[in-house]
Formats: C-alpha cells, structure tokens, sequence
C-alpha cells in the first residue's frame, strides 16, 4: 500500500472540484477501495472520504411514481427499505444475495457498481498478464482457467465478468445512475453504465474522472419481479450466473419483460431480444419461455471451459422469470 | 466424575472476546516487521537482486536476500532408522528438506526469496513492493492435467525419504484369481483436487535472541518440533531454543510440521540483533505451507455374488514437489476397513515445480475413503444389494492387512445406531423430489488409523490450597485440549474443574508430541492421567492411606467406599510441603502390542441437488462413530460436527487450483477459494458414539477423534448424489458444471 492524502470533502461542490484531479479517488463505503489499495490495483495519491456528505442516504419516492436511493444509502438499508422491499423485490433479493451482513451494512448502492471484477488473475496478489491491471500485458485467463468467465461480449483482450448482483437488477429494471462532475451531471442507463472490453479493455464504466454517483433513479414500481443466484455455496460467494426478471403482467399474460443475466459479462446483460419474444407469452407455457430465451443466446460464445454456463444461464433466466410471476402484484 | 461429562471450554470467554493471544499478537521492544518478496513463476534462478529502491521507503531497514543467509544445518529426522538410506534423511517434523534463500534456485512460484525488514508492517510492505528482482526462468514440471492417463504417465515410484513412512505397496492373497472369480466388478477412476488448510490464523512468528540464546512465539501445533527444527537449521542445541505457542488458531495439519519461514524468521532475527516478526500473508500461506495434494485414484473392487469381496486394488498417485516426495497414503482405508482374501495396493508420486504438501485433515483414510467409499457405493449398486448390507457383509473382524485382532471395534453397532437415527432402512427408495430439489440419500465409512505419539513427561501439581497446576508442552489448537486435560485431573483429585489450572505450549514445559493425527487425548491425555495418579498416590502416603485403596472426591481422601475422609488442606497443614509434584508419561510401545487399532464410524447424509442450476446442498446428515470412550461428549460433538462440515467442504466446493499456464495457485485467497459457511450447514446434525472403552489404545480408554468424522463424507455426499440424480460424480468438488 503506497502512502496516499486524506481528505475529507464537506459539500459536494467540493467533493467533485476534488475529484476532478488526477489520481484521485472516492471512498464511501470504503469495502471494496481497501481491497484495490492492498492489491495494488489502484494507488490514488488523494482520497477524499465522501462518506459523510450530507443528503446523499436518503430513499425517497419520486412524484410521478419511482424512487431515487442517495448514492451513500448502505446496501442493507437499500435491501430492508420498505418501499423497495414492495415495489423492487428484485433490487432487494440481488442486493441481500450480495456479499456477507457485516458488508452489506458498511457498502454503500453506489459503491457497489464501482466493483471490479473478480477474476482471479486480476485479483492476484502478484501482478500477473492482465489487460485490466496493466494494459497491452495480455489476458491470462484467456488460456489458462476460464470456467467462470464470460459467454457475452467478450474480446481476446478480457474474458472477464461484472461480479455487482445490485447493478444486474437495476439494468432489468431500466434503473437510472445519477451524476455529478464538475463539468455538469449525467443521467446514464443502469445497462449502460459499465463497459465491454471493445474499445478500452482497461476501463469498467463510463465514469470520467471525479464524477460522482450521487443516486440512483427506479421508475415506476415492478413488484412482480425478482433475481436468482447460483453460487456453490448458499451465501457469500460471488454468482456464477444469476438472473433478474422484472414483469409487468396482465393476468397470465406477460405484457412486458426486463430480463439480466449478471456474471455472463462485463456489464449486466440485457436479454433484449428475449424481451420482445416475452410480450404477450403465458407465463406458464415454459416451453414458449425458454424459446423466447433462446433468442437472446445467439450471440452468446462460450470460451474453452464454460459452456456449461450458456444452459445455465438460459435455466437461470427461466426460473427468474418463474418466480417473478409469482410475486403478489 | 468429571471424566465423559460435557463439561464447558473454560477457553471460550477469552477466545469469543479476543483476549486469546496468538503468535501474531506478541510484540517486543525494538521489533522488525518482516514481509517476504516470493518466486513469481515456479522455476528458474535469480539473476539480480535490487534493493536501493526498498531502502529508500521510509522505514525499510534491510533486504535480506540469500546472500545473507547462514547455511542452514540439515534436520535429520528422528523417524530414520539407522543402517538404511534414510539414515540421514530428513523428514518430519521439517516439513520439507528443501530451505529457500541458499542459492539463487527457484523451484515453485510463491517461494521466499527476499525478506524485507521494516519497522513497522506498512514500511516493510511497501519496501517488498520496490525490491526489483532479475530471473532466468526455466521451463517448469507443470501437474499433469487432471485426468487419470495423464497422471499414471508421469507417475513415479517414491524415492526413499523420511516422508515415505510405509512401504509404497502392499500385497496379501491372489488378487488375480480374485478378479477372474468375480461376479461383480466396479473399475473406476477417483479424482480429488488440492486444498489447503486455510486456517483463520495465518502462521506467524516472533524471533528473538539473547544471549545465543532464541526465543519464538510461533503458530504450531508442535512447539518441541519447532525447537528441534529450527534449532538444527540454525546450528544451535536445542536446549538454546525456546517456543511459546499459547494459541494456535487452527492448525488441521498446517501447522504440524515446520516450515521454513519459521526458520527464517530466527535467521533474520539473528543477523539483525533484533526482535523480527514474520507473519505470513493470506497469499505466503497458500506457497509457503503445505496443502493435500492432487490426487487420483484408481480402483478395482471384486465380489462374489453374496457380495463378498474377492480382490480389492488401488493405485494411487499424488502430486509431490521437485525436491521430496511427500506420499499420501491413500491405500492405508482399503488395508483397514473391509474383509477381502486378496489386495494389490500400490502409492505413487507425480514431480512438479509446486509447493511441497502435507497432511490435511483427514490424511490418509480421508483420500482413501472418498475413493474406497465411492467404489463400494457402486459394488453395491451393480450387486443389487443396499449400500449398508455391502458393508455389513464385508465387515473385518480382524485386520483385514495383518490379521491381528483389533483393541477395540463397534463398528456394528455404528452402523446400526447410525442408521436408525438416520432412518436409513425407512428411507424412500423412488426418486423425491421437493420443487426444483431432487433428494438423495447416501452413506459411507468413517475410519481413522490411531496416530499414537510418545509424550514423555507431564506434570499435575497439587497445592496446599487445594488447587491443582497441570504442566505439559502440548499445546492449544482449538481441539478441546483446554476442556479435557483438566477434566481427567479434577476426574483423578476430585476437584471441580475451577481448582485446576492448565500451562501449556512452552518448551519449558515438560516434552510432549505434536498436537495431530488426532493423538492428544491419548498421548498427552493418558500422562495428565498418570501424572494426576502419581500426585493421588504421593498425597495418599502423606495421609497414611494405601495408595491403590484410596479415591478422592469432594476436596477429600479416603479409603474407597469408606464415607468422610480428610480434606487435602487437613493433610497438607501436618506437613511443610508446598506442593505436591506427579508425574506421568505415556509410552505407546507399553500399550496395545500385537493390536491392530482404529477409529470407525458411519456418515449419513441427505443432500438435494438442483439439476437445472447444478446446485448441491446439504438437507441433513447423522454421523455414528466407535470411537473408544468419550471424555467429552460436547467437545466431541463439536469436534465431530466440524470434521462433517470439513468433509462436506472437501465434496462440494473446496479446490485450490493449479493454474496450468502460470504454475501458480490460481487464487491464494479466500475470495477466490471457497469454504463452507453457516448458511451451507443446516442445524440437523446428529452425533452420536457408541458406548465403548478401548482400553489398549491408551489408558484414557479413548482414541483420536479429531479426523475421524472428515473421513467418509465426500464418497457418503457423491453416493447421494447418485441416489438424486443417477449421476456417479467420481472428481472431487462437486460443483455446479459436473451436476448440469
């Protein structure tokens, strides 16, 4: 760990004028910077613990219905809240499938979308070839131990996955991420937000230097929803796959479906063309449902040891689908 | 009688609130923090070594690098017998021959290389980030990929060494003519991935000279091994080397023998003239500490018709470094558990540039039980006969290798107590299913070999003021050791465990073995025992009463069945002693001659798998174990519940993998390797052992139990699996891709 400056921001005014400089870095929840700092895989020279800045753990509901959830809102009181325990099942189930209770409680939801992946040649104590801790270095996952990483969008120069449960259900729920940079805020769509490795390997999200979540916007209510995770063990444990299905329903009828596949990609991965398929389907012809998911796994590519993960995933997102059904509406 | 009563740890309160002190807490005057810098590629030398931009960290004292060191002495293990090649062989408890930091040689990735020396722990870190090192790598011996024609190819017979502690094969009977009467034959391959220990205390340790002389705080479960050790490499006497280990937070074999950090952890203190501390990172734990092997077996069971086996044959081949063959034998289960006229077992050794392994709880049985326990599981299905019946039919009522009668066997009655809390005869024999879960129900046999170690002296010292002091070397693993000790005293005195007092881990302390192979209750156990008599039989001359007629009970002594008696303060205050001093020991060569000795037992288990997510969880399990008597039936319990829980990791998830390309542990953290937590065990888990006293194994009349219950669990977890879902798992984790 190199020695860095601490800085406490008072404002956001001041939070984001800070952040604006090189080598600078936020800490919220502080969970996932102190592994990077301990790995090496970042070393900001500046800190600035943004932590208790006023107003930005507050869940409210939106007029027009919605809710907006501060940036700086733990992720169990995310998961425990009332209202998104009854209109967003799906954010609370992902986000109490997440990492341990003692986590949970120090993590914050937007911190969350910030993790790296958890590819273990990233996460290496040494510094091993890995396009994402040095770019040009190579991808040592790509030959040597894959079973666990990606079947969308990946490229030769990273095969890894986007580990946030959080951050799969948000893309199903058309979730907005709020903003603030010195040069003005953004509003970005939640499955927008992270980045495949096409174009720069090296980067996670769209975010640009000192711009800040400040919160995260969900329309309206989607109480028939819900998210699925498989993990070799029953709790914290990073997903091998997992599914978010978001349905809005006219009787057994499906007239809209938000479907996201999480550890398949470096970003939540949308079923789009599922999605279209979905509308109209019975939600208890399963033979209809996985057809209309089949669709969305033409583009999927399997690296050497994961196939396995193409059915599972396909699986995964039939029962999401399933049980979000069976959510009370 | 304190003796098979579930008496409470009286270490809970300070280990539950942190009070414990372990190696890493102590702390001295003037202290060096020290980090090592490590091989990052499994073979090759080290061209160069730069240390300017280290120094140049703020705090950074020294670099230490092999040029510094002194030349290790060799460690010739007492095991060797003279007038053999192994004479001068080293072995336990070195965990290795092999001493980094001699020469410029790398021989598996993670290997110490440098040691930073800084005066606090984020100086010498940052310092082990900036020492630059320049290699020559060379083409490494890479594992063999994971698959049995590979793993015989590149098998070899071990060389002899003072880690091959049996013949490397067995044979008894005609097993060809075995295998050509059989009615029926299972052949199959078992595979079982390495894990480490991944104990939640890293090793550490805490060097200081003076005067010559050296004083360790260590994590271990052997700290007179440590003094041996170490003392040998660092060309010192023994009697010049302290250890101190007053907790060890887990240990599962890890700890058992010495490895070198420990070692360079005296050097570093030694060429510095100060304290140093070398705690291991999670990262060093995973390269610089052993592991169980890789390892794949190969199996062929014969039977007749009734389902009486003709032949059993195991080949088994473990994965070993460049430098020694550690042999894991795996073939030790098939020589104990089943009647069979005929065997052919042989242990094998596959070379590569990889960390040297050890034993991991369980050792031996644990491996061969998985492989043993599979096979058997499917005999029983090819013969049509139920998986209990199979081994009911093949039970050995003499050692099925040597003939000789057992000290002490309930197996049956295992089996049979084991079954009916299960209800295993009951049990739905068409598939269940509960929603997504289909459910299965699956069985195994628990056996442990008794490691029984030499504990030369202990001391139970009885005072004027009724309170007793018990004085032995052994030391605190977490194991129970803390309950039981005092328990056989206050048992012997008639004292309630409050009055006795326990000293441990400290080579000042009278010599006692190491704490595994699950051998403290008898070894260290039977001389408190002794010791406590010895103290019974002194303090009963003083109150001028036959020492073999007396009993002592309530703070009194009397004669046995006589009522009354005097008080120990009645007999002390007619004498000036202070104290009284007993002493024992335990000598297994004087117990159990021409016995064969071992622990049993029967896991049952329900598990549900979910085909369509490749998910596998444990519904509910009943361990029954003949395990000798039970000094403590709830540490037992514990103990037996934490060995199935070790076991249900070992079938569903545990792995450290040999990274193929890197020659690297993939991950060497425990974000990366997955272990069992709360919510993977659910509360129904039954325990129960049969009333038995074995009273040749040790006069304690109990045996180790510390590994028994991690035997057996993995092949009961695939054989339910197979009752689930028709699927035969024979490779070891049976995670989600093998059940889609």
């Amino acid at each position: 760990m190199t020695p860095f400056v601490y800085a406490r921001a008072d404002s956001l005014g001041e939070t984001i004028a800070a952040g604006a400089a090189p080598d600078s870095a936020f800490l919220a929840g502080g969970t996932e910077l102190l592994n990077w700092l301990r790995l090496g895989i970042a070393g900001p020279a500046r800190i600035i613990d943004i932590s208790r800045l006023d107003g930005l753990d507050q869940i409210e509901a939106l007029p027009g219905g919605g809710l907006r959830i501060g940036a700086l809102t733990h992720l169990n009181d995310v998961a425990q809240h009332e209202l998104v325990m009854r209109d967003y099942p799906v954010l609370s189930q992902a986000i109490l499938n997440a990492a341990s209770p003692q986590l949970r409680n120090l993590a914050t939801i937007g911190g969350n979308l910030l993790q790296k992946t958890r590819c273990a040649y990233f996460r290496a104590e040494e510094q091993l070839p890995c396009n994402k801790r040095r770019l040009g270095s190579g991808c040592s996952a790509l030959h040597g131990i894959n079973d666990n990483h990606a079947i969308f969008g990946w490229t030769e120069d990273c095969i890894a996955t986007q580990p946030s449960d959080p951050a799969v259900a948000l893309a199903a729920l058309d979730a907005v991420i709020v903003t603030a940079h010195r040069s003005g805020g953004r509003r970005i769509p939640a499955a927008e937000f992270h980045l495949l490795p096409d174009t720069r390997p090296e980067a996670d999200n769209v975010l640009q230097q000192g711009e800040l979540i400040t919160a995260i916007e969900l329309p309206a209510p989607a109480p028939r929803s819900a998210y699925l995770k498989v993990r070799e063990r029953e709790s914290y444990e990073y997903a091998i796959v997992s599914a978010a299905a978001v349905l809005e329903m006219d009787g057994r009828t499906i007239r809209r479906a938000g479907l996201a596949l999480g550890s398949v990609a470096l970003r939540p991965w949308r079923l789009s063309a599922a999605e279209e398929r979905l509308a109209g389907a019975d939600v208890g012809d399963r033979e209809a449902l996985s057809t209309a998911i089949e669709q969305s796994f033409a583009e999927a590519r399997p690296l050497l040891q994961n196939a396995y993960k193409i059915e599972l995933a396909k699986t995964a997102a039939l029962r999401a689908i399933e049980r979000a059904a069976r959510m009370p509406s | 009688m304190m003796i098979t009563q579930p008496v409470a740890r009286p270490d809970g309160g300070v280990k539950v609130t942190g009070r414990a002190r372990y190696a890493a807490d102590y702390f001295a005057p003037d202290l060096l923090y020290a980090v090592l810098v490590t091989a990052p590629a499994p073979a090759g030398r080290v061209t160069s070594i730069m240390v300017d931009d280290a120094l140049a960290e703020e705090g950074v004292v020294r670099v230490l690098t092999h040029e510094d060191m002194p030349k290790f002495g060799r460690f010739a293990s007492p095991r060797a017998e003279p007038d053999t090649q192994t004479q001068h062989a080293e072995g336990p408890p070195a965990a290795q021959s092999f001493m980094p930091m001699q020469n410029d040689e790398i021989r598996h990735e993670g290997q110490p290389l440098a040691i930073v020396l800084g005066e606090t722990l984020e100086a010498a870190e940052a310092g082990a980030r900036r020492v630059s090192l320049r290699y020559e790598f060379a083409e490494p011996e890479l594992p063999a990929p994971p698959e049995w024609t590979a793993i015989d190819k590149a098998a070899v017979v071990p060389r002899e060494s003072g880690f091959l502690f049996l013949e490397p094969t067995f044979t008894k009977g005609e097993v060809d003519r075995g295998l050509s009467n059989a009615a029926a034959m299972v052949e199959a391959v078992y595979l079982q991935p390495s894990r480490h220990h991944n104990a939640m205390e890293p090793s550490a340790t805490l060097a200081e000279w003076n005067d010559g002389e050296l004083t360790l705080h260590d994590a271990t479960q052997h700290v007179y091994g440590v003094r041996q050790v170490v003392a040998a490499r660092m060309n010192v006497p023994a009697e010049k080397v302290r250890v101190i280990s007053r907790h060890t937070g887990g240990g599962f074999g890890g700890k058992g023998w010495i490895w070198p950090h420990q070692v360079l952890a005296a050097a570093a203190a030694r060429i510095m003239q100060r304290p140093v501390r070398l705690a291991l990172s999670r990262a060093n734990a995973y390269s610089c500490l052993g592991y169980q092997p890789r390892m794949a077996q190969k199996i062929v069971l014969a039977a007749d018709k009734s389902g009486k086996l003709t032949a059993v044959q195991q080949d088994v081949v473990n994965l070993t470094t460049v430098t020694d063959d550690f042999v894991e034998f795996a073939t030790e289960a098939s020589k104990g558990l089943y009647a069979t006229p005929a065997m052919r077992l042989s242990q094998r050794v596959e070379r590569a540039n990889v960390a040297m392994p050890t034993a991991l709880r369980a050792p031996v049985e644990g491996p061969g039980t998985w492989a043993l326990e599979s096979a058997m599981d499917e005999l029983a299905h090819r013969l049509g006969i139920d998986p209990l019946d199979l081994r009911l039919i093949n039970h050995a009522d003499t050692d099925p290798a040597t003939g000789q009668p057992w000290s002490s066997k309930k197996l049956r009655e295992a089996y049979e107590e084991g079954a009916r809390l299960f209800g295993w005869r009951e049990r739905p024999r068409k598939p269940q299913r509960d929603g997504d879960w289909l459910i299965g129900y699956g069985m195994a046999t628990c056996s442990m070999g008794c490691f029984r170690h030499p504990t030369p002296a202990a001391e139970v010292r009885l005072h004027r003021d009724s309170t007793v002091l018990i004085r032995t070397g052994t030391q605190d693993i977490g194991t129970g050791t803390l309950t039981i000790f005092p328990q056989i005293a206050a048992d012997v005195l008639g004292l309630p465990m409050e009055r006795i007092e326990l000293e441990m881990g400290d080579t000042q302390l009278p010599e006692a073995g190491p704490t595994y192979g699950s051998s403290s209750t008898m070894g260290v156990g039977a001389a408190v025992l002794a010791a406590a008599e010895d103290a019974r039989s002194q303090f009963a001359r003083l109150a001028n009463l036959p020492p073999d007629e007396v009993e002592m009970q309530d703070g009194h002594i009397r004669r046995k069945g006589a009522a009354g008696g005097q008080t120990i303060a009645d007999v002390m205050s007619h004498t000036d002693i202070g104290e009284i001093i007993g002493s024992g020991s335990f000598d297994p060569a004087q117990h159990g001659k021409g016995l064969a000795m071992r622990t049993f037992g029967a896991i049952f288990m329900e598990v549900g798998v979910d085909p369509g997510l490749g998910l596998l969880r444990l519904r509910r399990a009943v361990g029954s174990y003949s395990a000798g008597r039970i000094v403590n039936p709830r540490t037992a319990r514990s103990q037996m519940t934490g060995g199935i829980i070790w076991g249900w990791g070992m079938a569903a998830m545990e792995q450290s993998r040999h990274e193929p390309v890197l020659g690297r542990f993939l991950s060497k953290n425990l974000s990366g390797v997955a272990i069992p937590v709360n919510a993977d065990i659910p509360g129904d888990i039954i325990i129960h052992f049969v009333d038995e006293v074995d009273e040749h194994a040790s006069p304690i009349g109990g045996k180790g139990i510390g590994e028994l219950g991690a035997t057996g669990v993995a092949a009961a977890v695939a054989n339910a699996v197979f009752d689930a879902t028709g699927k035969r798992i024979r490779e070891l984790p049976i995670t989600p891709e093998k059940l889609l």
